[in-house]
């Protein structure tokens, strides 16, 4: 198969480089990027796309490059892929579903109690000296909360089993109620936002789920509440957020991915009730690993006429 | 009696609420102080000194935050049958002689165990997940460079042994099940009520454990349980989260095996000297460090109000204690 061309549209873990290249034949956008010869030469040879939650195929990639089969996402979000053209062409479109489910969800748990407990404060406090002058403050308990989760679908689940050890009251909000769910279901966000305390965005986002937190959903979690983001930037309204954060019409949040990554609004930088991640929420090795050998596998499948493994479309 | 002696109407008043309301002593060092004195001086008369005329006549010691409880000062309390604790270790009280004297002692265990649970684990994720390093680096402006941000590690699956099963430790226990950890303990007793593993030696707990949590109390055989026999039995991909004692580990040792790369990282809410903490740690990406309060919310601590007033009351009325620590 070395003869197979793909086209990798933002940098990956090196093992997962490492294993396309064992295999196929590797180009890497930004490196050639700069190139536009080179790219002019390869773009008919392009057979696949690797892409990630950040940059994945779309429609000016797809146009440029005809002999397109197959874009296999290094991720479980597939929104930066334009779904409707891959369908226009007969594209196969792949995802990494499952494997990263736990690690995502053991984050957002993470994310809560850095939040609540203000963990990382506490490092820069005593980092700084500052515990030699005087005692930290106290700071909210997260066990017996009220937890409500936007969307139950792998991540959300995930995070309710958790979250429930924790002795938390579990409801929530999806496109259409769980039947086997025994969890309370509120068919309006705004219900879910007032009956929670912390409100958890796990869902996929979609033309509906744009900004699907917006100031409304802020005020109905009100002052005591914390939001923690660990599905994608835009589901919610940024700006609402940032004012919400710095007027203390929120009391904190959590958040792992944001509307423009990898820039994070400058305000937020100087906030203590804020906890930022550089959207790491599936980065361990023992994922990356597994997130990997599933592109490979639905790339080897696509090439042997075989049924990939997770499809999208 | 020196009181009646002592002509002030103030001392006239307690000697008569003395046969009203059960007698209390007040032992706080300072800085340490009770928040909520109002509420016990409707119940209980309230006199905060060793020196006091009514020492010898005191029957229950409530003891403010870490203030030591030591053998002088039990000597100064020949009627005394119940400490009442307001933290959740007692390493601060002479057990020795309250077991020689026949004095109970409670703690504040189940009013803190919740959030210590909830505290170790927030350590044990961000340590794993490098949580606040991350937060570090955004905040730095980094990310745009994020390609070589390196990976975390996985928690589900990980094997956790954790080092003392009480109150906080059965808390710890019952969260990372939800997590796909796998749960074994060191204990002084093998708990029957557990299915857990049980490991007698803490050398072979760590040997088959990925990450140790120590929530143990700190007594004479635990001093140092954790040295670097310890660590290098737990190994170079280990993780140690100690919210018990600082000196329930070896901190030098602790220093050296972080520096060295021995073990993989720490979460420390406690350290040997607090406030002071070994600079060394401050250079290192893969310590979280934490000023000692896992346990400090305003819910653990309205909690440790019933808790104490629960334990005083009980023990006016004859009745169990609510959180007696076990003095064998």
């Amino acid at each position: 198969m070395e003869n197979i061309c793909v086209l990798l549209t933002y940098p990956v873990p090196e093992y997962l480089v490492q294993e396309l290249e064992k295999r196929f034949t590797v180009f890497k956008f930004l490196e050639v990027a700069s190139n536009p010869q080179l790219l002019r030469e390869i773009s008919n040879s392009i057979r696949a796309i690797v892409g990630t939650a950040v940059c994945g195929a779309d429609a000016g990639f797809i146009d440029a490059l005809p002999k397109l089969e197959i874009v296999a996402s290094y991720s479980v979000g597939f929104d930066k892929i334009d779904l409707v053209k891959c369908k226009e062409r007969g594209i196969t479109v792949t995802n990494t579903p499952d494997v990263l489910t736990d690690d995502v969800a053991d984050s957002a748990i993470g994310l809560a109690l850095a939040t609540l407990r203000r963990i990382c404060v506490c490092d820069r406090f005593v980092r700084s000296g500052k515990w030699k002058k005087g005692e930290f403050e106290l700071t909210t308990k997260f066990s017996g909360k009220s937890v409500g989760i936007v969307g139950l679908g792998r991540r959300g689940s995930a995070i309710a089993k958790r979250a429930e050890a924790f002795g938390s009251s579990i409801s929530y909000h999806s496109r259409s109620e769980k039947q086997e769910s025994n969890y309370k279901y509120y068919s309006n966000i705004i219900d879910l936002a007032t009956s929670c305390q912390i409100l958890f965005v796990a869902c996929a986002l979609t033309k509906e789920t744009h900004h699907i937190v917006d100031r409304k959903v802020i005020d109905a979690l009100g002052p005591k509440g914390i939001i923690i983001n660990i599905g994608r930037g835009a589901h919610i309204d940024e700006p609402e957020l940032m004012s919400a954060l710095l007027e203390g019409r929120l009391a904190g949040a959590g958040l792992d991915v944001f509307e423009h990554e990898p820039e994070v609004p400058e305000e937020l930088l100087g906030l203590e009730n804020v906890v930022l991640q550089p959207h790491v929420g599936s980065d361990t090795v023992e994922t990356s690993v597994a997130m990997s050998d599933l592109v490979i596998d639905n790339l080897e499948a696509c090439f042997q006429n075989k049924p990939v493994l997770t499809p999208v479309i | 009696m020196k009181a009646s002696l002592d002509g002030s109407n103030q001392s006239g008043e307690k000697m008569a609420a003395m046969d009203e309301l059960p007698l209390v002593l007040v032992h706080a060092l300072p800085p340490f102080e009770i928040s909520f004195k109002g509420r016990l001086q409707s119940r209980f008369q309230l006199i905060d000194s060793l020196d006091s005329t009514f020492a010898p006549h005191v029957s229950v010691l409530l003891c403010v935050g870490p203030s030591p409880v030591s053998s002088d000062t039990l000597r100064h309390l020949p009627s005394l049958q119940c400490i009442v604790g307001s933290s959740a270790g007692v390493d601060h009280i002479d057990l020795a002689e309250c077991r020689r004297r026949g004095i109970t002692v409670t703690n504040a265990g189940p009013s803190f165990c919740e959030d210590g649970a909830d505290f170790a684990i927030g350590l044990l994720i961000d340590v794993l997940r490098r949580i606040s390093a991350a937060d570090r680096y955004v905040r730095a402006g980094l990310w745009p460079m994020k390609g070589d941000y390196p990976l975390g590690s996985k928690l589900g699956g990980k094997r956790v042994g954790i080092v003392g099963l009480g109150n906080i430790g059965s808390e710890i226990a019952k969260r990372l099940v939800a997590f796909g950890c796998r749960i074994a303990y060191n204990s002084r007793n093998k708990k029957s009520s557990v299915s857990f593993p049980y490991y007698a030696n803490i050398c072979n707990l760590a040997a088959n454990s990925d990450i140790l949590i120590i929530c143990c109390a700190l007594t004479k055989e635990t001093h140092h349980l954790i040295n670097k026999d310890v660590m290098t039995a737990l190994g170079k991909e280990g993780v140690i989260i100690n919210v018990g004692r600082g000196a329930l580990i070896n901190e030098k040792e602790l220093v050296q095996c972080l520096e060295q790369g021995q073990i993989r990282g720490a979460g420390l809410d406690v350290f040997e000297n607090e406030p002071d903490v070994p600079k060394e740690l401050f250079e290192l990406e893969n310590v979280v460090l934490s000023p000692h309060k896992a346990i400090a919310t305003p819910e653990s601590f309205a909690s440790l109000q019933e808790l104490i007033v629960g334990n005083l009351e009980a023990f006016f009325s004859n009745k169990p204690l609510l959180s007696p620590v076990n003095l064998e």
